[in-house]
């Protein structure tokens, strides 16, 4: 087989095809600038309808615009941390070393995320709740959440050999994943000072069309964003670990684009 | 021939009791070192009422989680030489490649380290707790839901050092990753305290406590095996 078919993009497409890191490059290559246009577009329509177009809050007033970014950036730490995971296991499972990688590349925007959320739901408390910090159920395993990340980023570059740092990274990772449903419901099993769910699966919103339009949009953007800089990462990252492959090489040289 | 198969060799429970007696004999060769966490746990208590002032009702008030955060840090600083002693000497690893469960190994000695740590803590707290002016029932409360929470503990810190065996910083590597782990435990067991000091009942506390506990009892040691094959491929 030679090299150029095993790296141009229409040859037969499997399940595993991108767990190749020469594959992944080319895929990404177009994928990223995709994403961070995908992100400045939702972002600049969400924030213009966030901030000018949706109306006064009747109890909060206008400081309650912090939610179209303070409610996305939760939203997403907790998903990426069950992403990471997800991710971190399928490398471990089946050895793919591209599903490592992209667990790690997840990992310093999912703590991001989570500190994010904090520092703007701070700046939100203190003028609704009257402090910028309370320890009740949600902040609090929002908090855990961001120190699991640090754990698992703490652990994944301690361990010099990669194979090692990955799988023992997938373990914690796993075993850490147990704190997002709990960080999810801890509104509803105490008593606590966070608000309750606003938005569910099953009942109509409790908020007014365009702020909840406005929202959706930032979540949207955050996805954009959060993909394009993952993606950013992990091909570093490719590009680091493979750096003694023949595609590397290739693609120094200018033979393949990427 | 036995024709129990629980007593036979390397069965489950033969090789718990074996890795048991063992390490419970090393810790005794060794009293001092087997003592230093519960220094270590006396020390820090102390240090507090040193830093915050010596006023009597705001003592009493913090007791519970100063003793439960340093029961925490006493066990994550002592965790870190749980494998570490096997592991360089290749007793580990002889250990993992026998036809033997890892899982009891990994009980076994996350049940000596609460045996040698665990226990001087809980031992000992009646006494911090008069340092610290607690009433009777809040200081049986605290005992019992150190009862509780020193074995998960235990468990967590056999994960984390599995983890971080042979690393170079795997002493705070360690405390950072079981620490998140470990904040549902000392949330409900300070918790219970404060709720009898409150005049109601703990009970709520102490069934999550113990909800913890069989949860991290069923789950820990088999993450720790899965780790320790991990650490030492």
């Amino acid at each position: 087989m030679n090299k150029a078919s095993a790296i141009r993009p229409e040859s037969r497409l499997r399940l595993f095809s991108f767990a190749a890191p020469s594959r992944f490059y080319a895929l990404t290559g177009w994928l990223v600038p995709l994403c961070w246009v995908v992100f400045v577009g939702f972002a600049g329509v969400g924030l213009y309808m966030g901030f000018f177009v949706a109306p006064t809050d009747a109890t909060q007033g206008e400081v309650y615009r912090i939610i179209f970014i303070h409610v996305p950036a939760a939203w997403m730490s907790m998903l990426l941390y069950l992403v990471m995971a997800f991710w971190a296991g399928i490398g471990w499972a089946f050895n793919a070393r591209m599903a490592s990688v992209l667990a790690r590349a997840i990992a310093p925007t999912g703590a991001m995320f989570a500190f994010l959320a904090l520092w703007t739901g701070a700046f939100w408390g203190k003028p609704t709740w009257g402090t910028y910090w309370v320890w009740d159920a949600r902040l609090t395993t929002t908090l855990i959440l961001l120190f699991l990340y640090l754990g698992y980023i703490a652990l994944v570059n301690a361990i010099d050999d990669q194979r090692r740092a990955d799988q023992a990274g997938a373990l914690l990772a796993i075993v850490g994943s147990v704190n997002v449903p709990i960080i999810y419901f801890s509104v509803k099993w105490w008593n606590t000072l966070h608000q309750g769910a606003t938005i569910s699966v099953t009942a109509a919103p409790k908020m007014a069309d365009t702020m909840l339009t406005a929202m959706l949009l930032m979540t949207v953007a955050c996805w954009a964003y959060a993909f394009a800089v993952v993606f950013m990462r992990a091909r570093a990252m490719a590009l680091e670990r493979d750096a003694h492959a023949g595609w590397v090489a290739a693609l120094a040289r200018g033979r393949i684009t990427g | 021939m036995n024709s129990d198969p629980e007593s036979e060799p390397g069965s489950m429970t033969a090789v718990f009791a074996c890795v048991l007696a063992r390490d419970l004999k090393l810790a005794s060769r060794r009293r001092i070192d087997a003592l230093l966490p519960l220094a270590f746990f006396i020390v820090a208590i102390s240090l507090f009422p040193l830093g915050v002032g010596p006023e009597p009702g705001m003592l009493r008030d913090m007791a519970p989680g100063v003793v439960w955060v340093c029961a925490l840090l006493a066990s994550m600083l002592s965790v870190g030489s749980l494998f570490a002693g096997d592991h360089a000497d290749g007793s580990l690893e002889q250990m993992l490649l026998a036809p033997t469960s890892a899982i009891a190994v990994a009980l076994a000695k996350c049940a000596a380290h609460w045996m040698v740590t665990g226990l001087p803590l809980i031992v000992a707290t009646p006494l911090v707790g008069l340092l610290f002016g607690m009433s009777g029932p809040a200081l049986a409360t605290l005992v019992a839901s150190l009862a509780l929470g020193t074995p998960i503990l235990s468990l967590l810190g056999g994960l984390g050092a599995a983890l971080t065996l042979g690393l170079r910083s795997s002493g705070m590597l360690l405390i950072l990753i079981v620490l998140p782990l470990a904040i549902p435990a000392l949330i409900f067991g300070a918790g219970a305290v404060g709720t009898v000091e409150a005049g109601m009942s703990p009970q709520g506390h102490f069934s999550l406590l113990g909800a913890l506990l069989i949860a991290t009892a069923i789950g820990a040691p088999l993450a720790t095996a899965a780790a320790l094959r991990i650490s030492t491929e």
